[in-house]
């Protein structure tokens, strides 16, 4: 039996208040919830204050370079696809530096969670502008303004994610309940999460997102419906939808690599055998 | 009396040019002769001018040699490019009927192969292979092994039927023709050896060391590795993963290496400079990967299709802070394959990026080697935690030990969890920012090079120890200064060799030893600076005043090093 106590980690070094100690608990709660074991997750996550999260859990910890979580977390999902891999950036990390991984983990559908803390606002470098600030938003580094933000849930819908869902830092049971059907499906799942950042970003506060969210009901085939789901991202301003926007079964990128087929790769040998059949194609 | 030919195919980029060299090379490979042959290309699908270079012997080769006996050239630039190179007596096979302007000379053999093809092998596409025919008909050469070496290529079926007629058809007109009269050349033993690539003894290397998992992104020298193993991902059930850039490749090949799986990724330098941060990712988190630069000359997109050796300094340094890593460079198209296992067993033993430094030259040259012995092939997968020498709850990924190598356990596979980070970590692999475990961490990670820089070999060496003269190289450059070694020796100049293909750990004692003996020493590179001699300087505090440089994109050949070594030493 899993509890929460299994997912003690290390004392959080976030600031009081802070939308992601929310996050940390509806992570834990979905992992325990869903009786996985602490070896048996891998958390694979960026630089900035979000990819400090693995380390205040526990399990596998990959905590890599920023914008980079996507890439190791497939490579290591394609050694071992037993692990529950579960990808987590902010949005810096993961619509700025890393926007090509994670463009192109949607499009070809890797078998990954992945969870973004998107504050709209770059925290650990204390308080710069990020990719999904709000328009005109004025910081150290954007005096006149940020420019148009992007808008993760249409990206990763129009770039072919399977899974794309939208929660909120001040709501764990819905967040863990996002997070456990997102480890449940089969393909990339994209939970962008709205975080409040108490230090840096005094527009998008915990007030301002309650006054603004509210949960979907799509079910069955609205929710596949692509053209819907993109209605849904786009919706944002005095309402902001949460729930899984879009979700369909779509092939997954595991699933079409033959190697895959018997077992894991991490516990493959090589055959000299076959390796000598290879020699003789060259002579 | 040996046997030491050379064929030279060329054409414009769509005319079959690759086709041809190969299955001339293959031809005689079979035959039992040794085989290298070179590529020559330009950055383009259509148009412009290639060739292939084919040279054979009975005795071992590893150079192209710049005299041409047999010219076979599909358009008039060809003749006119490459006939100040033909040897005496050489012969230029050409379509007299289709091509204009050509001013007679002995060389000459006109061979109408477009009618040839079009009568006898049912069309135009057929012209490249009447000329196989009709080269192989300039040395009598046994057309017994023919079908098989086309149908390996083409298949059973019609194109290679066709191919065969067209080959027969090139063949008979020039015996019915020109009676034949022309080099027969010595006839050899058939062997079982292979005829490979760099890039091919590089991959096969790979999958020989067990490597599971590749990332890539397709980069001209380097996009052969990837397709290769793409091609057999099947069959030797192993991922080959097209990534979107170099960045998610070597990212990528990281999260396998981490997780267990033996993993590599290849590329050419600029594709280098976008993976270079993943080099310091795996040495800050000790996880073993294999990088292939296959150099070409830069900076930027440089020489796209063509030869180079000017990214060592690059390699050496290429990251921030300090750290242990590991620069092999395969010498020959044989040792591609030996390297890349070493590699694989040096990433995992000692747990850090190892980069293997080829180059246009070596990756598309082909070479016969005899097969390799996979018996010889060790894998050695370094320090592995085990369950039963500690409780998994105490496993710490990046423990301190005498040695400097912690233990490594792959998540999922046990109880123990394997926690790692780029930032600066504890043991247990948490960040932290304490001084005393910085230093800790900083102190364990480059105390494992002194085990690795024991393990390293000692360059190899050719010619008598001791000589007056030492020619230094690195890399792909191993064939031609051999040769150019025996050239000079045989004109009585007391010269060797000295050839490294490991860089880093730098074998510092042997080069001392070398280079305290000799009256003049050359440093040899494909690079305008000299950066193996800057490295020697580094290491060792000599001073290496010979240098012969070459960066025109194009490789060395003995006679270039013979002549330059020749106009120094009077």
């Amino acid at each position: 039996m899993v509890t929460m106590s299994d997912y003690t980690g290390l004392k959080p070094a976030w600031c009081p208040g802070c939308g992601n100690f929310g996050i940390l608990r509806a992570l834990n709660k979905a992992l325990v919830e869903m009786e996985i074991e602490p070896h048996q997750v891998l958390l694979v996550s960026g630089i900035g204050q979000a990819g400090k999260l693995p380390h205040y859990t526990k399990g596998n910890v990959f905590n890599s370079l920023h914008g980079r979580p996507v890439p190791p977390a497939i490579g290591a999902k394609i050694a071992n696809p037993e692990l529950t891999v579960i990808a987590i950036s902010g949005d810096g990390d993961a619509y700025g530096e890393g926007g090509n991984h994670f463009i192109h983990a949607a499009r070809r559908n890797h078998d990954i969670t992945y969870l973004v803390h998107n504050n709209q606002v770059y925290g650990l470098t204390k308080g710069q502008a990020s990719p999904t600030s709000d328009f005109g938003f004025v910081t150290k580094t954007t005096p006149r303004g940020a420019a148009n933000p992007v808008n993760p849930v249409a990206m990763a819908i129009v770039a072919g994610a399977s899974f794309v869902a939208r929660s909120f830092a001040g709501d764990i049971d819905h967040l863990a309940d996002l997070i456990k059907q997102g480890i449940a499906h089969r393909g990339f799942a994209l939970i962008d999460i709205l975080q409040p950042c108490v230090s840096f970003n005094h527009k998008n506060t915990f007030q301002w997102y309650r006054e603004r969210v509210h949960e979907l009901e799509q079910e069955g085939d609205d929710r596949s419906n692509k053209r819907a789901a993109l209605e849904r991202a786009l919706e944002w301003g005095e309402g902001i939808p949460i729930g899984i926007i879009y979700q369909d079964k779509l092939p997954v990128y595991e699933d079409g690599l033959p190697a895959l087929k018997e077992q894991p790769l991490v516990r493959q040998h090589v055959d000299h055998g076959r390796v000598e059949k290879l020699l003789t194609e060259f002579t | 009396m040996r046997v030491d030919f050379s064929f030279m195919v060329g054409g414009e980029a769509g005319q079959g040019v690759q086709s041809v060299g190969f299955l001339l090379a293959r031809m005689f490979s079979r035959g039992g002769y040794h085989v290298f042959a070179d590529q020559d290309y330009e950055s383009r699908v259509r148009g412009g001018h290639n060739f292939f270079r084919i040279r054979i012997s009975t005795a071992e080769v590893g150079a192209i040699a710049e005299d041409i006996d047999i010219l076979v050239a599909l358009n008039k630039e060809t003749i006119d490019l490459h006939r100040p190179k033909m040897a005496q007596g050489g012969i230029i096979v050409y379509d007299g009927d289709q091509t204009q302007g050509v001013t007679g000379d002995s060389h000459l053999l006109r061979v109408p192969l477009e009618r040839l093809a079009e009568e006898r092998a049912g069309g135009k596409l057929m012209i490249n292979t009447v000329a196989l025919g009709a080269a192989l008909s300039l040395v009598n050469y046994d057309l017994g092994i023919l079908e098989k070496v086309l149908e390996d290529r083409f298949g059973k079926g019609q194109v290679a039927k066709q191919n065969v007629a067209a080959a027969q058809a090139g063949y008979d007109y020039v015996q019915s023709e020109h009676k034949g009269d022309f080099h027969t050349l010595e006839s050899c033993t058939p062997t079982d050896r292979m005829l490979l690539t760099g890039n091919e003894a590089l991959s096969l290397g790979a999958i020989a060391a067990g490597c599971k998992f590749m990332a890539a992104y397709p980069m001209t020298p380097a996009s052969s590795i990837m397709e290769y193993l793409a091609a057999k991902s099947e069959d030797l059930d192993l991922v080959m993963v097209h990534a979107e850039d170099e960045i998610a490749a070597i990212n990528m090949a990281v999260g396998a290496g981490y997780a267990g799986v033996r993993a590599m990724t290849a590329t050419s330098g600029s594709g280098l400079c976008l993976m270079v941060e993943g080099i310091g990712l795996a040495a800050i988190t000790e996880t073993p990967v294999v990088i292939v630069d296959g150099q070409r000359p830069g900076p930027a997109v440089g020489l796209p299709t063509r030869t180079e050796q000017a990214d060592l300094q690059f390699v050496l340094h290429a990251h921030h802070g300090d750290f242990a890593r590991v620069v092999l460079a395969p010498a020959t198209v044989e040792d591609a394959f030996w390297t890349t296992v070493k590699a694989f067993n040096w990433a995992e033993k000692y747990q850090l990026p190892v980069i293997i430094l080829t180059d246009q030259h070596l990756a598309s040259s082909y070479a016969t080697v005899d097969q390799f012995d996979l018996a010889k092939v060790a894998i050695d997968r370094g320090l592995l935690y085990s369950e039963n020498d500690a409780d998994p709850q105490e496993y710490m990924r990046h423990r301190v030990t005498k040695s400097g190598i912690s233990p490594r356990a792959f998540p999922g596979l046990g109880e123990a969890l394997v926690i790692t980070d780029c930032d600066e970590h504890d043991e247990s692999g948490h960040l932290t920012e304490d001084a005393e475990l910085r230093t800790a961490q900083v102190r364990k990670r480059l105390r494992k090079f002194h085990p690795l820089k024991e393990e390293a070999g000692t360059p190899r060496g050719y010619g008598p120890q001791g000589a007056q003269i030492t020619l230094v190289g690195w890399g792909s450059t191993c064939g031609a200064i051999r040769e150019a070694v025996d050239i000079l020796r045989r004109d009585e100049l007391d010269v060797n060799m000295l050839h490294l293909n490991e860089l880093w750990p730098f074998p510092t004692q042997a080069l001392v030893d070398a280079i305290g003996k000799t009256r003049s020493t050359y440093v040899i590179e494909s690079n305008a600076t000299g950066q193996l001699a800057r490295l020697i300087k580094t290491e060792t505090g000599h001073d290496v005043g010979g240098r012969i440089l070459k960066y025109d994109g194009r490789p060395f050949t003995p006679a270039h090093i013979v002549e330059a070594v020749r106009k120094e030493e009077g």
